[in-house]
């Protein structure tokens, strides 16, 4: 290419028509680089588009950022996009949002960096769209009257977003905004601006690479059976800090890994994962600390390197196959990257070294560095050696090879980062509290007055059937111990149904559900017990007295039933029964009084929890009786106390009633659930949603194992009970026979 | 009278000691206690056993036990014959008679009442009754009662009595120690030692994981089955998947982390 010459400058300043003053100041600089990544008829494109956006009527900003990013967004994904993006620009002045216009073509040249191609700029421009129609409000049919309040917070957040996220990662993430929060402003705002807790938690889960939560376990069994040791891993989060990216450690608390690890060219993000551990076990195993007080941070650094190194070997000695992980990982720096005169090469020094003690083929010909290679080898050809020896031959090496150099502010830090290894911060003590950084955030006391009331609240996710995907952790469930009423109550209420029981204890006595055993030694019985008839024909042509019980049979003995009772306590219970003077509450406690008591008569394990929900940030759920419990005057005086109040939401409670029922060791795991009404809360206009999140909590649950099983007082129910439960529940009409229903349900369902 | 010579171990059988334990079972034997063994699956019970067979060069009887098994199974039965019925001495009484070591496998498959025969031979009288034929054997004196079970894997119902544990002698194996059990896949399998003592890591890899998601870890008999197909030359990786990953679990993620320590440990 050609310098630009003045008479063509001339010409391009005349083509744009503009009389802004702060052109001048960029013209010149922008042409040049746009006449190197233009064709002839680009350029003349980018003068019209320049151009037109210099007559918008928005200032000279638009037109001063598009002279500037269009070379670089050109030369990224083509120039052949342009009138796509202008047509996108003309639509955003022409609706409300043309205060969008100066972020979107702002970041325009990052995005272009992270979408090389024309086909993927066109996927962002259409996501753009999409946002921008689906969010901009409207007012009684008049449209587009208010600007998308998401808009400019995602265009801003975008490089970031696409940094993190595949391009169908972003959408989903846009879409999901859009979604759940197109009714209001500004939430929508903080979704988009990655504020808010759920913003950032559908990130995660489009993020691209190897989870943590997905290999969790696998890196806990990598821990115990390759290594023996256990500890727990806690992941930190990679995705919100840009300038200083955290550097796995490992404390008393734990061993802190990052949440998410991409795949290291033929390196498995898994194995990524198992090299950190590794070699975090490595420094369990091999390390000591060492006192840092006479030592200058260059000679700290030089001992962490050499004892690193020192560590992967050991490792590498451990597991031999482990080589091919770890300088897999390594960087290979090349030899004379970096300029001693101009910068400090302290940091590529120790990473050659570092690559040179693991590496037997670095191909490194610095005469110092083969010698101290030599020498690291020469002393772990001895055994295990030691930090301290370790730490001699680094000081030694950090003498012989100092230069003035090293002490410039430019580093050289390409190729240098190693980034498998821990931060070291176990192999340092210090004797005296220096000015170093964790000195001042110790002893952090909590203030004596911040009383812990109940535990802390659960997380649970909602099924969202609009895109048939979760909302990670939606709901938040509290849980706690019922308070206890008067006991007696219910023994009152037993007394009253005295004839009842004494019916169903007839029925309790003849069931024998369950576990096959095989009855030998029968006179009558299913079948021929071969091994005994033949005896039994020796013995008679013997001329013994033959054993006539020749058969045998099966009969069913044990049961191994866990019930998990779950009552529906929102308000509509406090509703009085047509024709009665009882509560449906009132009829609820009678009736789980008499089936407690049989499932006690049976032997059977049960839990009785209720449940209400005052919107998602409050969904509360009551023990009343624990598996292992008796039913005895401590439950009898909590299910005395319980009160009506609240909403309806189902999904959540029975997820942590699952979450119990599914850690008992039981053959069949059985969860009631008793109800008047459908799922529904407050915060949820939709009728549709909670009974289809109940729905899907009903199927992850038969994915457990756990049959479940509705009993609705809901006339109207069936409507929508057998969406959420199949077939699997029973409407009883008149709810006033439910006391003698709901035992003789149990049983016909157990027998 | 029943061959005595078909019961006799001929060939010796490899058994590398890991204790005292020869010396142990040759008093016992001495003695006439009965002995029982225990320890994990595959870890050399029962090769133990047909060693000191061998060593003492007196006839075994092995008895696999299971739950179908009756009292008869052990002590004997009339059969039907062309004139007849006819008596079939059961193992138990065969070994009582000609003066044999019984060894009793997996007592602990068997049901309770069936063990409860074994008791008069196990104490001083060292007696066998047969009811259905009248008949009241003495024990020869070389008889000897062994029995092995697995505390490890067995549930709740299935335990010994007291009253039958304490009938006997016991003898607790494991798996050997890293190096004596490297040394036995060499001498078994004919491997090197170098390759024995990789695969007797990848076991403890397997070993380490036992109760969190494995019952049980990877046997000694285990490693010498891929011994013995790395030796036939097959490639190891394929001959630890085989022999050590397959059988043992159908977990994913233990399978990924075995297959990891496989690629790791054979580099």
């Amino acid at each position: 290419m050609t310098a630009i010459t003045t008479e063509q400058l001339q010409a391009y300043r005349a083509r744009l028509d503009t009389r802004f003053p702060q052109v001048e100041a960029i013209f010149e600089a922008s042409m040049a680089e746009a006449i190197l990544s233009l064709s002839t008829r680009g350029m003349d494109a980018y003068l019209d588009a320049a151009r037109a956006l210099g007559k918008l009527g928005r200032g000279a900003e638009p037109m001063l950022i598009f002279l500037e990013e269009w070379p670089a967004v050109a030369a990224a994904a083509g120039e052949d996009s342009l009138p796509k993006v202008m047509q996108l620009i003309s639509g955003l002045q022409r609706s409300p949002n043309s205060r969008a216009i100066n972020p979107f073509l702002q970041n325009l040249a990052a995005v272009a960096r992270r979408l090389p191609s024309a086909e993927q700029l066109d996927d962002y421009l259409a996501i753009i769209n999409d946002l921008t129609e689906r969010t901009t409000g409207s007012i009684h049919g008049h449209h587009s009257t208010f600007p998308s309040p998401g808009l400019p917070e995602f265009l801003a957040q975008a490089p970031f977003l696409l940094n993190q996220l595949a391009l169908s990662g972003v959408r989903n993430w846009v879409d999901y905004g859009i979604r759940n929060y197109h009714h209001h402003p500004e939430r929508q705002a903080e979704f988009f601006s990655l504020q808010s807790a759920d913003s950032r938690a559908v990130m995660q889960r489009e993020r691209h690479g190897t989870l943590f939560v997905d290999v969790e376990r696998k890196l806990d069994l990598y821990l115990r059976g390759l290594w023996n040791d256990s500890e727990q891993l806690v992941p930190y989060s990679t995705a919100f800090d840009e300038l200083r990216k955290p550097i796995p450690y490992y404390d008393k608390l734990g061993i802190r890994v990052p949440d998410v690890q991409d795949d290291a060219g033929e390196i498995k993000a898994i194995d990524r994962y198992r090299a950190t551990l590794a070699h975090i076990v490595g420094h369990r195993r091999w390390s000591l600390p060492q006192i840092a007080d006479n030592w200058s941070p260059f000679q700290r650094m030089a001992v962490e390197f050499f004892e690193d190194c020192r560590i992967d070997t050991l490792l590498i000695r451990e597991y031999p196959g482990l080589a091919r992980i770890l300088l897999g990982l390594h960087p290979k720096p090349v030899e004379d990257a970096c300029d001693p005169e101009t910068t400090s090469c302290l940091r590529h020094r120790l990473a050659m070294l570092s690559r040179a003690l693991l590496d037997p083929a670095h191909g490194y010909t610095n005469a110092d560095l083969n010698d101290f290679v030599q020498r690291f080898h020469a002393i772990m050809a001895g055994g295990e050696s030691s930090t301290r020896d370790i730490a001699g031959l680094a000081l030694s090496y950090v003498a012989k090879t100092r230069r003035q150099s090293d002490q410039f502010a430019k580093v050289h830090f390409d190729n240098t980062v190693i980034d498998y290894r821990d931060d070291n911060r176990q192999l340092w003590q210090f004797i005296e509290p220096g000015d170093e950084e964790e000195a001042f955030d110790e002893k952090r006391k909590i203030e004596p007055d911040e009383e812990i009331t109940g535990l802390p609240p659960r997380h649970y996710p909602e099924w969202d059937y609009n895109s048939q995907s979760y909302r990670p952790d939606w709901v938040s469930l509290y849980e706690a111990l019922h308070p206890s009423g008067n006991a007696t109550d219910i023994d009152k209420l037993l007394q009253k149904h005295a004839g009842t029981a004494k019916q169903l204890k007839r029925i309790l006595d003849l069931l024998k559900p369950q576990d096959k055993v095989r009855i030998r030694y029968q006179e009558e019985g299913s079948e021929l017990d071969l091994d005994v008839a033949i005896r039994s024909l020796i013995d008679l042509k013997g001329g013994a007295q033959p054993d006539p019980r020749i058969n045998m049979s099966h009969r069913t003995s044990g049961r191994d039933i866990a019930v998990s009772l779950v009552l529906d306590l929102s308000e509509s219970l406090n509703e009085k029964v047509a024709g009665s003077e009882q509560s449906i509450l009132q009829l609820s406690q009678e009736a789980v009084s008499l089936l407690a008591w049989a499932i006690e008569k049976l032997g059977d394990p049960l839990a009785i929890a209720g449940f209400s929900s005052n919107t998602r940030h409050d969904v509360r759920y009551q023990h009343i009786k624990g598996f292992s419990e008796k039913w005895n005057d401590e439950v009898k005086g909590r299910l005395a106390a319980i009160q009506a109040g609240f909403s309806t939401r189902m999904g959540a409670a029975m997820r942590h009633a699952g979450h119990y029922l599914g850690k008992r060791k039981a053959d069949k795991k059985l969860m009631l659930i008793l109800t008047d009404g459908q799922p529904a809360d407050i915060d949820v206009t939709d009728p549709r949603a909670l009974i289809e999140d109940a729905r899907q909590a009903v199927n992850e649950l038969d994915r457990d194992g756990i049959f479940t099983y509705c009993i609705s007082l809901d006339p109207k129910a069936d409507e929508y009970v057998s969406d959420i439960f199949g077939r699997q529940y029973t409407v009883i009409d008149r709810i006033e026979t439910l006391p003698e229903k709901l035992p003789e349900l149990f049983i016909a369902l157990t027998k | 009278m029943t061959d005595k010579d078909q019961y006799l171990v001929r060939k010796e059988p490899f058994y590398q000691q890991q204790g005292n334990e020869v010396a142990l079972y040759e008093a016992a034997y001495r003695n006439k206690l009965p002995v029982m063994v225990k320890g994990p699956t595959g870890c050399g019970k029962s090769r133990f056993v047909e060693y000191m067979a061998w060593k003492l060069n007196k006839p075994l009887i092995t008895v696999a036990c299971n739950e179908d098994m009756t009292a008869s199974d052990l002590v004997g039965r009339y059969l039907l014959d062309a004139n007849g019925t006819r008596w079939l001495d059961g193992p138990l009484t065969t070994a009582a008679r000609i003066g044999a070591i019984c060894y009793l496998d997996e007592i602990v498959e068997a049901r309770q009442d069936t063990t409860v025969v074994i008791h008069p031979l196990t104490d001083h009288r060292r007696t066998l009754p047969l009811d259905k034929k009248g008949e009241l054997i003495e024990a020869h004196p070389d008889f000897q009662l062994v029995i092995s079970y697995n505390p490890g894997y067995q549930n709740l119902m299935k335990d010994l009595k007291q009253s039958t544990k304490q009938r006997f002698t016991g003898f607790a194996f494991d798996y050997p120690t890293a190096e004596l059990e490297a040394s036995i896949l060499a001498k078994e399998a004919g491997l090197d030692e170098a390759t024995a003592a990789k695969l007797v890591k990848i076991g403890h890899t397997a070993r380490n994981l036992k109760g969190h998601g494995l019952d049980e870890g990877i046997s000694t008999r285990l490693l010498v089955y891929a011994a013995t197909l790395i030796k036939d030359g097959i490639h190891p990786h394929d001959a630890c998947r085989m022999a050590l990953v397959q059988p043992i679990t159908d977990d994913a993620d233990i399978r990924a982390t075995l297959e990891h320590a496989i690629d790791a440990t054979f580099a």
